[in-house]
């Protein structure tokens, strides 16, 4: 039930934004992410952004796997 | 970055499996809180691709199937009063009260409506002034926000049909109620990554220090799993109990601010009745009196009756982590996603159904 789906910020208008969820826009509220911008990735969870999603930890993330990826195991 | 497809890649997949593979020497019993987690989980056969030295159970981190028979005759008793329309989310039409449930009474007449959002709900009372909408708070941290932004919107604009049914839960105290009973022997915790997104990952940490159970914050994609359980297989082979954050894009820990601000200033504790698990103090969320005109429990008054649990069916101890589905006599024969006996079975996230979609013991 605590579903939240990443979505791109594609305008906003006061508290609310359109956003785009898979390829559909839709109108999410921004009352718990005053702090999000055009550009953004959102969480959305019932229709409210929940989280702004951070990038550049997303990018380190996925470094780290892919140097576990490189070594194979092997370390440890 | 989309955020989704990074996150199911394969070959990172298989970097993860065999550094757990190489690194796991020690047996190890890990609890997936959250139902969200069950899913993905059981999708993608991690339980399957793991070593033999890891267990993994699941928790009660399910909004639905926690809630007590007592609360949902509440609702369903709401559902009965000719002026009121019930506006749920999906998963709760098909959940078994003690005697009857939503979808029963809406074949029968009953106006109860399925929303995606508490937006969709305040948008059914403004266009139905003379009626009364009562919302059914079900959810975690992740939820609660978002209802609590609804009162306020509804304080906003002036909507006084709008009412709440608060029987939000709290996910920290059940996890203290769950290990001081001390049932199940646990050495991680994957920690749920959007009530995290919420709160944050302060609040795990009383498990590391005084429990001295590794708790790892995790998301949804199958990587965001591989990669927890590789943290958690780290801290057990290193002695250490720590709480760290795998979903590090999503998480910050000390969450999301403005949205605690508004639920707390909304709600405030409460104890609260978990199904198979009992009250548990603190762990509930109850309208403040500043709201209370707002609040279901003080604008109708319903005697829903005495509650009485499904025979044979062993949601409680499933929730508690002591019973698996194939315990249960029921599974798979009187009790299936079609006819569900508890909620377990019911909701996608239970883990009734989780076992049952895909394949586990058929
Ligand atoms: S299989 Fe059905 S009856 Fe058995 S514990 Fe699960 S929900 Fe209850």
């Amino acid at each position: 039930m605590c579903l939240a789906i990443p979505a791109l910020i594609k305008s906003i208008e006061d508290k609310e934004a359109e956003a785009e969820i898979g390829g559909i826009t839709r109108r999410i509220s921004l009352w718990l992410t005053p702090e999000a911008e055009v550009g953004d990735y959102v969480l959305v969870h019932t229709g409210y952004a929940i989280n702004v999603l951070d990038q550049e930890e997303a990018e380190e993330t996925l470094r780290l796997l892919e140097e576990i990826a490189a070594l194979g195991g092997e370390e440890g | 970055m989309k955020f989704i497809t990074e996150f199911r890649r394969s070959d990172l997949a298989e970097g993860l499996i065999s550094q757990i593979h190489h690194r796991s020497k020690t047996p190890a019993r890990f609890m997936e809180f959250c139902g969200g987690h069950t899913v993905t989980i059981f999708r993608y056969g991690i339980r399957q691709i793991l070593p033999a030295t890891i267990e993994m159970v699941s928790g009660p981190g399910c909004p639905i199937c926690v809630t007590a028979n007592a609360d949902l005759d509440k609702a369903i008793a709401l559902a009965q009063i000719p002026e009121v329309i019930i506006a749920t989310f999906g998963d709760m039409l098909k959940v078994p009260g003690s005697h009857t449930s939503l979808q029963e009474l809406k074949a029968d007449g009953a106006d109860v409506r399925m929303v995606y959002s508490t937006l969709d709900a305040l948008k059914i009372a403004e266009e139905n002034p003379t009626r009364s909408v009562v919302f059914l708070g079900i959810g975690f941290e992740t939820t609660a926000p978002t209802i609590a932004a609804s009162i306020l919107q509804a304080e906003d604009q002036r909507i006084k049909n709008y009412h709440v049914l608060s029987l939000h839960k709290l996910c920290p105290p059940v996890i203290r109620a769950i290990l001081d009973s001390g049932e199940v022997k646990l050495h991680g915790l994957i920690c749920p990554g959007h009530v995290s997104a919420i709160i944050g990952s302060h609040p795990w940490e009383f498990i590391a220090r005084d429990y001295g159970i590794p708790c790892v914050v995790s998301g949804f994609e199958p990587l965001d799993i591989l990669q927890c359980v590789d943290m958690l297989v780290a801290q057990v082979e290193m002695g250490r109990s720590e709480v760290e954050i795998a979903y590090r894009r999503g998480v910050r820990p000390e969450g999301n601010e403005e949205a605690l601000r508004l639920m707390y200033r909304v709600f405030e504790p409460c104890p609260a009745a978990w199904r198979g698990i009992g009250e548990v103090p603190d762990s509930g969320l109850k309208i403040r009196k500043e709201y209370q005109h707002l609040d279901a429990e003080f604008a109708f008054d319903v005697d829903p009756g005495r509650p009485y649990e499904p025979q044979g069916c062993l949601c409680g101890d499933i929730l508690r982590g002591v019973k698996t589905p194939l315990d249960c006599r029921l599974f798979g024969n009187a009790c299936t996603p079609q006819y569900p006996v508890g909620p377990c079975m019911v909701s996608s996230e239970g883990t009734c159904a989780a076992y049952y979609n895909y394949g586990e013991g058929r």
